[in-house]
């Protein structure tokens, strides 16, 4: 049997790969150690949130499903940052996490092209420094193209104080050839930790004393396609609790029984995930930390206590659950651990996602060192996508910093690299005004469509939202003189009156005008979403324009292109440490060269004299 | 590639004119809006004469060579302004330039254009590497040399105040479940934003190289009638061989002339007429004098050697006591009366009549300036000059961060006002680790699942 591209792995990497992939055309097979395991949420109960928000829209305008499965496995969703700019509103869902590996797993099930297989991958067939299939267990398997998303199953460790086990998050099986198979091939392999905090039976709490949390009264949804499948007034509740006193001292008089602290463990964990020991070692001055209660789904007696991950044994998690507020009988169904596990150095990758070292091979999602579904869900779909681009030979997809957080996220990986789980934050994106909850659609759906993974109707959807945009946005500069009639209607609509001529565009920079405000000069009428977007590009139109200046700057040594062949170490006038970076990294424009830690701008001067005299010769 | 870029292309310093070279596509009409010479209408390779205005105030008398491309020496449309020499007008002029969206251009970069657009044979294309690299790392170099500690320090503990708040903003953002975590409010940036106006100010006034370099030192020379005001003024003139110019727009009220000693510029303030009638004190009297040191960088107070000290004398002193000063015992040549009632710092013996003393003189403020440290070439000159130009620039983001307040904008859009004064000033002192945020964000605030 020959496939197209075979992809390891069943998590939101894999699961978006495999359905891109067949969707695409390309016969593909999806290898997961365990076919009830596709899209699990081993850690947190819920998707989205700020920048990783907007990632999920970002692959719901690409085409891709994340988006959508979440929508219909909502238990409660909230936009937040709603008192802050647009930039950085974003949703995040509570999800049911048996419903959205029900729901995605059918998707996979039913899609064309696509055949599932459970089984581990030992090795790769690689030949001439070109991947041609996989080995796994039982047999070997052909294939054009590759995509590992193996997620925390490389080699993993799970750590509950003092106990090693070598396995996976549920206890299974974990992979251990894989790992030693990429370092022969020539992978940097690095060690990586992450960690879950308990689950507890949710009917021995007493949330009588804890602070409801519910969700927002408004419909929501994250893919464009706009489709509610849950009912507002029927959200499931968080719960807010704090930790205390006595939760700190049973952890300080404990610390060293913890896996982390009693030195068991040799991954390198993320610091915007501390454990709750972490966190109060750190921050000793601090008092309390804020949990939440989150339900893990309907068809499930179990709630997640974000914020209160950890590696202390069994025992003492035990008291240290009976410290809280409401929890004081609770029964803990599930242990908290730390997992350890083996990740590549992501700076062995192409823009594309493709392994340098091995054609045809793509990786995805946390053996890249990310951390988060979002963030494996969008390199699952962009590997996919170049693998299809690279299979039939088109045009690859690499998104600019400019363009799309996903963009922002892989460049980071392959020119920066990380040395722990990598997690997107608004911080990392320098054109945050540009990479909007609001403009996904605008910023990629021509992308998507052009790659094939549109539907017809989204696409056309799509456009007619652009058209009424460009509409309204002309309506917009329509300009109103200061009769008495019309300061009349202002008045009405109250909007002060206005001395001078002025255009409706104007006006509605006023903070207090909406264009809601402005109806009653405005000839046609206009969904929700169009006003929105048109607000937003009205009001802070003198924040957007200086950042798309900056992003024009950008593009301009983005499009100077540096060719993977080049070979620094002959080129005389580079600093040393410049000439071995740029011969790791390989960058693929003097863009990217530039934000590479330790290439100066002398040596990019060089490279501009370098590229020109190769021109001239 | 496609910006206009100028630097000031001859060795700062002495001498009669200084050059300023701007290359671009848009560089003749960018000169053209700043003078009174209509260059749009000149042939190429022609010199006009006219001035350098900036709005309505004139600037410097100049001669413009206009060149178009491709026959210049980076094959683009170039102009190059001829001033008068002396940094104080140079820099005025380039300032100006600047204001036009006009770049100030990297360490041979001239010399990169000339050799990218195929100007420069492509043999020597070895050399010229060889030439940005050195030239860059000098620049840069000297470019963190020419701020002072102090300045230094006081750049980074700004920076360290705005990516504190720029952190609790971001962690606001990126975790805004987390009630405990203190909230930036509007009021806060207000706070902060007088603050961080002030600190920049203050980093412009405690500059003082820069400030040095910018606007020269100001000097007062003090004394009562008949010690030899003038001669000393005369005999520094002499000695060095330079120029007092009267230059229109640098003047104001109180620069009376301007003397270049080992490329910095002296400002001579307030000394009018002591050539003519040694009689200064007589003139503006002890309460004017103290206004002119309230102005002066530095003080050179005359005594007679010949007379004893008298109460004008001591008044002086007193006055002068808290300023940079040098005393000049003048008239070595006679008798000695003078006697000091307490052991001053800083004295200098001089004679003009005899002419000694005078090297010892300039030798003194040289040492009190530390001048011979500072480089006066084109380099350190335009790098500081670059420097203050982001520390302008940071000062127009508080401005657009004020106004972003009077619009009602959201915390996070002015936050990107405040990250680029960080930025800006991470440029400054040569610091911008990129994860320096994050540290700091993770450091600081307790979050995470």
């Amino acid at each position: 049997m020959k496939y197209d591209i075979i992809v390891v792995g069943g998590g939101h990497a894999g699961s978006e790969a495999a359905l891109a992939s067949a969707r695409l055309g390309n016969k593909t097979l999806l290898i997961t150690g365990n076919i009830n395991n596709i899209a699990d949420a081993p850690c947190n109960p819920s998707i989205g949130g700020p920048a990783k928000g907007i990632v999920v829209r970002e692959i719901d305008a690409l085409g891709g499903e994340m988006a959508k499965n979440t929508d219909k496995s909502i238990l409660q969703i909230k936009k937040l940052n709603t008192r802050k700019g647009p930039a950085v509103w974003a949703l995040r869902a509570q999800i049911d996490k048996i419903e959205y590996q029900k729901n995605m797993t059918e998707t996979i099930k039913s899609t064309k092209n696509l055949d599932i297989k459970e089984t581990f991958v030992k090795k790769l067939i690689v030949e001439n420094n070109v991947v041609k299939g996989v080995i796994t267990k039982e047999e070997e398997i052909k294939a054009k193209a590759v995509i590992l998303t193996t997620g925390t199953y490389l080699n993993s460790n799970i750590l509950i104080g003092s106990t090693k086990k070598k396995e996976g998050p549920h206890g299974e099986e974990t992979e251990l050839n894989l790992s030693k198979h990429l370092k022969e091939l020539g992978f940097t392999i690095q060690r990586l930790k992450t960690g879950t905090p308990p689950r507890i039976k949710k009917d021995t709490i007493d949330f009588t004393k804890t602070k409801r949390e519910p969700g927002d009264t408004d419909i929501l949804t994250f893919s464009y396609e706009n489709k509610p499948y849950y009912d507002p007034e029927k959200q499931e509740l968080c719960h807010l609790i704090y930790t205390n006193k006595k939760t700190h001292e049973i952890i300080n008089k404990n610390l060293t029984k913890s896996a982390m602290y009693g030195g068991y463990a040799e991954g390198i964990g993320p610091r915007y995930c501390p454990s709750i020991e972490d966190k109060i070692v750190r921050f000793k001055d601090k008092e309390r930390h804020q949990l939440f209660l989150e339900p893990e789904s309907k068809n499930l007696d179990t709630i997640y206590i974000q914020g209160f991950s950890s590696s202390m044994p069994k025992e003492v998690q035990k008291e240290m659950v009976k410290s809280l507020p409401g929890l004081e009988n609770a029964e803990i169904l599930k242990y908290a651990y730390a997992i350890e596990y083996d990740a590549i150095d992501p700076t062995q990758l192409k823009r594309t996602l493709e392994t340098k070292i091995i054609e045809n091979l793509f990786t995805a999602g946390q053996i890249n060192g990310t951390s988060g579904y979002e963030e494996a869900a969008c390199q699952g779909l962009i590997a996919a996508i170049n693998a299809n681009q690279k299979l039939k030979g088109k045009k690859p997809l690499i998104l600019r910093r400019d363009e799309a957080y996903i963009g922002v996220l892989i460049d980071d990986l392959v020119t920066k690299g990380t040395k722990e789980p990598y997690r997107l934050l608004t911080s990392r994106a320098e054109y945050r005004l540009l990479l909007r909850d609001d403009n996904a659609d605008l910023r990629l759906t021509e992308y998507g469509n052009e790659i094939g993974l549109v539907t017809k109707e989204n696409y056309q959807k799509f456009k007619i939202k652009l058209e009424n945009i460009k509409k309204l946005l002309k309506e917009l500069t329509k300009e109103i003189t200061p009769t008495k009639e019309i300061n009349n209607i202002l008045k009405e609509n109250n909007i002060n009156k206005i001395i001078d001529k002025t255009t409706l565009e104007n006006l509605l920079k006023r903070p207090e005008v909406t264009i809601e405000n402005l109806k009653p000069f405005l000839k046609n009428n206009y969904d929700k979403e169009v006003i929105e977007e048109v607000e937003i590009i009205v009001k802070y139109s003198g924040y957007i324009k200086k950042q798309e200046e900056e992003a024009k700057k950008l593009k301009e040594y983005e499009n100077i292109k540096l060719s993977e062949n080049i070979d620094y170490q002959k080129i005389s006038n580079l600093a040393l440490e410049a000439r071995e970076k740029l011969t790791k990294i390989k960058p693929t424009s003097i863009g990217q060269a530039m934000r590479i830690s330790g290439v100066n701008p002398s040596d990019i001067a060089v490279l501009m004299i370098y590229l020109k005299r190769g021109k001239n010769e | 590639m496609d910006d206009t870029i100028a630097a000031i292309s001859t060795t700062l310093g002495v001498g009669a004119i200084s050059i300023i070279r701007v290359s671009g596509k848009d560089a003749i009409e960018k000169v053209n809006n700043i003078t009174n010479i209509n260059l749009l209408t000149k042939k190429t390779h022609t010199i006009s004469y006219g001035y350098i205005k900036d709005k309505d105030e004139i600037i410097d008398e100049v001669l413009i060579t206009i060149m178009k491309g491709p026959k210049t020496f980076t094959t683009e449309d170039t102009i190059e302004i001829n001033c008068h020499g002396g940094i104080a007008p140079t820099e005025k002029v380039l300032s100006i330039l600047l204001k036009q969206g006009i770049r100030i251009a990297e360490p041979g970069e001239f010399t990169k254009r000339a050799f990218l657009n195929g100007r420069i044979d492509l043999t020597k294309s070895e050399a010229v590497m060889d030439l940005i690299n050195s030239k860059s790392d000098k620049a840069r170099k000297i470019s963190i040399n020419n701020l002072r500690g102090t300045t230094t320090n006081k750049i980074r503990t700004l920076r360290e105040k705005l990516v504190n708040i720029i952190s609790n903003i971001e962690v606001n953002i990126d975790y805004p479940e987390y009630q405990d975590i203190e909230k930036v409010t509007i009021d806060k940036i207000k706070k902060e934003l007088s603050e961080i106006k002030r600190s920049l100010d203050e980093i412009i006034e405690n500059s003082k190289t820069s400030k040095i370099i910018k606007s020269g030192i100001n000097v007062a020379i003090i004394g009562r009638p008949n010690v030899g005001k003038s001669s000393i003024l005369n005999k520094l003139i002499e000695e060095e061989k330079a120029i007092v110019t009267n230059v229109p727009g640098t003047t104001r009220d109180i620069i009376e002339g301007t003397l270049i000693l080992e490329g910095i510029t002296l400002n001579l303030i307030d000394t009018a007429g002591i050539r003519e009638t040694e009689d200064i004190v007589e003139k503006i009297g002890v309460e004017k004098s103290k206004n002119v040191l309230n102005k002066a960088d530095l003080v050179l107070l005359i005594l007679n050697n010949n007379e004893k000290l008298t109460k004008e004398d001591e008044e002086l002193l007193k006055i002068s006591n808290n300023k940079t000063r040098i005393i000049v015992i003048n008239k070595t040549d006679l008798k000695k009366n003078l006697n000091l009632s307490q052991n001053f710092e800083n004295i200098v013996y001089t004679s003009t009549k005899k002419e000694e003393g005078i090297e010892n003189l300039l030798n003194k403020i040289k040492e009190l300036f530390s001048l011979e440290k500072i480089e006066t070439n084109d380099f350190s000159y335009v790098s500081s000059i670059e420097q203050l130009n982001k520390i302008e620039q940071a000062k127009e983001s508080v401005k657009d961060i004020e106004t972003g307040l009077k619009e009602n904008l959201p915390i996070d859009m002015l936050e990107i006002d405040l990250k680029n004064i960080w930025n800006l000033l991470g440029e400054v002192i040569g610091e911008s680790y990129t994860e320096e945020l994050l540290d700091n964000l993770f450091k600081n605030f307790c979050v995470g699942k």
